[in-house]
């Protein structure tokens, strides 16, 4: 138990969760987007590997890293808009689309890969984002190295966040994202374009996530390898559940999960880890968070069109 | 307004046409609406009225015809340019997003999506709600209110938007006699306030109470326009359906033995909705028992026992002398117990099978399957001849039941209920929301089935419904079940007194 407690207590342990989370609460963001406004993105997670590929790519190319995230961006955007077409105007079912964009992208990544690097043995490195310099915050005992010592990526995922809240919650904008996935014909009654408003939110939303995807290569690690996502897209669909929809509350599951990851890598290192199979450690954070999921989501409010495809003038 | 002197004219259709495939929805169809007027828009489900004002909001475009507000043309197919021109719409199917405050419904839409939120909002909201009688707190989630305060959430919404015309589609279906009577109240204060409203309606009583005048449209065309000062209810209906129609009316009939019996049954009270209070009922052969009584006081839980969906908690089903020792849905269909439920969208119907599918649902076991294999062919030929004896209007069996219009949708029903010739009839509401024809071919069904001998069991809160069927009367109050009262020795306003639960006392009393 003592081992437990030192891990929690130390600073190093704090800043792995507040990284680890940071890919998490982009992408939960981008889901987040989507299911707001009534689309299913189960593209997330293709997406992601996307974002991982170009924005490390466009930089191995001599681009610089903020370069990186926008090609990332500019790329999660167009299997956006090639969900989104499929989902929104032609209404197919969203969880075919979903994984077919996933499998789509994902393929899409190993294709370049293979085309851009066919000699390679091992992905070369590039040079990553580096934890920014905080003036005075940073040099504080503990809190300095816990919380203030991290990437700009991660200080724009915690920025990100902020900004979809108000946007949902303080603008016009936001009211009109929120009432499309409640009820679009309240919306087409206002005057207002249904088709519009879920393709924009499904675009800029998958761009999110493929930010998400590329903090991956550009901040966390220095290059790409086909597993890296590994599920972390599902996840982030499991956070939206867990944060019921709410951009707040799905920052602190993401910061959740990221700490029971963090924890289990570390007692992996400890006595435990010399007991128990390492494969039980790595279950820990989704064990968890289904727990979790269960406790937090029994009174959530589900957008009332999620998954149903508008066709105007339909009874 | 005296006579002579016109006010302006605010609204002009101008020979609108649509066709939907071969069926011709709105055959130039011309309409003019003055300052300060109530128009009533009056036909059967399925005249077009619908259609009529969707093409006048923009949500569809008209193959023909041009619609002029204030003198200007509106461009066809666009809400947003309705909404600019002054139209207001209070769609039939509210449009409104639970998940969001009164306030922001109403504020959707109102403001450039790029600029912040208006602050002026709320007051604007709350002078309207007072101006207009139109009660309801600006920041309570629309999730959680009641329709009636729904619909008035619909007004407000066009009234936000400055709208000089309103149009009400149906507005009275989902509201309690109360909630119409305040919406009326609300409507002469928009009239007096100089907007101009078109009230679509088939119910007629209505019309004459609100409307000043009333065009007809039958199969898509007009076939009347007529002032409902000099006109009255009867030459309305005949407008309507195109010739005399009169409701039926039973004629009393010496009634056969008990085929069922609820013998002092009481269920379990479900949060404010009462449970049975020992509650003793006798269905007799070739009789139609009326249940009448305010909704919400325990004919759900009845209709639930007759029905099969819920056992008694005490007391006993009894069946020809045989009480009951297992009862489900699918004994109650065993033992001739037909239903027609009160919520036919979600209790009788299943909205994307097709109308062969849905004929089947309470006999795809038994019926038309033969080891677990089903028999289509049978299936199918026995849809079609519910379409035929019936008189239900649709393409064909492949049709989904969805695209139906209400009293196609339950004459389906009603067929699938008659067909194995049922003993006992349990009646739920069956003409809530129905045209007048629809309504007159249900209740002539429901009394044919009376005269073979079957028990019926009519429930409903219209009490003119009641006591133009029953051969016995029975009111319920708080799951209490009032002594049967035969045909004609009560009044509506005894009735009433019941149906308020005041004479339970009495009887308590006695």
């Amino acid at each position: 138990m003592s081992e437990i407690v030192d891990i929690l207590i130390s600073a190093s342990f704090w800043a792995a969760v507040i990284r680890i989370a940071s890919p998490l609460i982009l992408a939960t963001m981008g889901e987040l987007i989507c299911e707001r406004a009534g689309v299913l993105n189960l593209g997330i997670e293709g997406i992601m590997v996307i974002g991982a590929f170009t924005g490390w790519m466009a930089v191995y190319q001599g681009m610089p890293l903020w370069g990186g995230v926008a090609v990332a961006m500019g790329a999660g955007m167009l299997f956006g808009l090639l969900h989104a077409t499929l989902t929104v105007p032609f209404g197919l079912s969203q969880h075919v689309v979903g994984l077919g964009v996933t499998l789509f992208a994902t393929a899409s990544a190993s294709f370049a890969y293979r085309l851009m690097l066919p000699e390679v043995t091992s992905p070369p490195k590039i040079e990553p984002f580096q934890p920014l310099e905080i003036p005075v915050l940073g040099d504080l005992p503990w809190l300095g190295e816990a919380l203030f010592s991290q990437t700009a990526l991660t200080w724009a995922a915690f920025a990100v966040a902020g900004l979809v809240a108000f946007t949902l919650y303080r603008t016009p904008l936001g009211l009109a994202v929120r009432a499309v996935g409640e009820n679009p014909a309240a919306v087409e009654a206002q005057g207002l374009s249904v088709t519009g408003l879920r393709m924009g939110a499904v675009i800029v939303g998958s761009g999110l996530m493929a930010v998400g995807g590329a903090f991956l290569t550009l901040s966390a690690f220095s290059s790409f390898f086909f597993e890296m996502v590994n599920g972390r897209g599902w996840i982030c669909v499991a956070l939206v559940v867990f944060g019921a929809w709410k951009p707040g509350k799905a920052v602190l599951g993401a910061i959740l999960f990221a700490a029971f990851d963090a924890l289990q890598i570390r007692l992996q290192q400890t006595d435990l880890g010399a007991v128990l199979p390492y494969q039980l450690f790595l279950a820990l954070p989704f064990i968890l968070s289904i727990l979790a999921l269960i406790l937090m989501s029994r009174r959530a409010e589900v957008p009332a069109a999620l998954m149903v495809p508008y066709n105007k003038g339909e009874r | 307004m005296s006579a002579g002197q016109e006010a302006e004219v605010v609204l002009r259709l101008d020979r609108i046409s649509k066709s939907f495939g071969a069926l011709k929805a709105n055959d130039a169809v011309s309409l003019t609406l003055r300052r300060g007027e109530v128009v009533a828009l009056l036909g059967e489900n399925g005249a077009g009225k619908t259609t009529l004002m969707n093409i006048l909001f923009g949500h569809y475009v008209a193959d023909e015809g041009e619609v002029q507000v204030f003198g200007q043309p509106l461009p066809p197919g666009n809400p947003r340019a309705a909404l600019a021109a002054g139209v207001g719409m209070v769609h039939q199917h509210f449009t409104l997003a639970g998940n969001l405050t009164v306030l922001d419904n109403i504020r959707l839409g109102t403001e450039g999506l790029w600029s912040r939120s208006h602050s002026g909002a709320r007051d604007k909201v709350e002078r309207l709600s007072r101006d207009f009688g139109l009660a309801v707190h600006p920041d309570a989630k629309v999730g959680r209110l009641s329709v009636g305060e729904r619909q008035r959430v619909e007004i407000l919404k066009a009234l936000y938007r400055d709208a000089r015309i309103l149009i009400l589609d149906e507005p009275t279906a989902v509201l309690t006699p109360q909630e119409s009577d305040a919406l009326f109240a609300t409507l002469r204060k928009a009239t007096a306030l100089g907007l101009s409203v078109i009230f679509i309606s088939h119910k007629l009583h209505e019309v004459m109470a609100i409307a000043d005048r009333c065009v007809v449209l039958r199969h898509g065309r007009v076939v009347g326009e007529v002032d409902t000062q000099t006109t009255d209810k009867g030459a309305l209906a005949a407008l309507m359906v195109g010739g005399e129609l009169s409701l039926p009316r039973a004629e009393a009939r010496v009634a056969g033995p008990v085929l069922m019996r609820l013998d002092g049954v009481s269920t379990p009270d479900r949060g404010a909705a009462p449970g049975l209070k020992a509650v003793t009922l006798d269905l007799r052969a070739g009789q139609i028992t009326g249940l009448a009584g305010v909704s919400g006081n325990g004919q759900a839980a009845l209709a639930e026992i007759v029905g099969g969906l819920a056992l008694p908690a005490s007391g006993r089903i009894v069946l020809k002398d045989t009480p009951v020792t297992r009862w489900s849905p699918g004994e109650a269909l065993a033992r001739g117990v037909a239903r027609i439920p009160e919520d036919r969208h979600h209790q009788g119907s299943i909205a994307d099978f097709d109308l062969t599918e849905n004929a089947v649902l309470e006999g795809y076991r038994t019926r038309f399957s033969r080891r677990g294999w089903m028999n289509w062919r049978a299936a199918r030929a026995f849809a079609e001849g519910i379409i035929k004896g019936y008189d239900v209007r649709c393409p064909g069996p492949d049709t989904r039941i969805r695209l139906l219009s209400g009293g196609n949708m339950q004459k389906l029903i009603l067929g699938r209920a008659m067909a194995p010739g049922p003993e006992v009839i349990l009646a739920n509401q069956p003409v809530r929301g129905l045209d007048v024809g629809a309504i007159a071919y249900v209740q002539s069904q429901l009394i044919a089935a009376r005269d073979r001998g079957a028990a019926v069991l009519l429930i409903s809160e219209d009490l003119d419904e009641i006591m133009g069927l029953s051969d016995v009367i029975h009111v319920m109050s708080q799951g209490r079940l009032s002594p049967g009262f035969t045909r004609g020795t009560m009044t509506a306003a005894e009735l009433g007194l019941w149906m308020a639960g005041q004479k339970f006392g009495d009887a308590d009393a006695a």
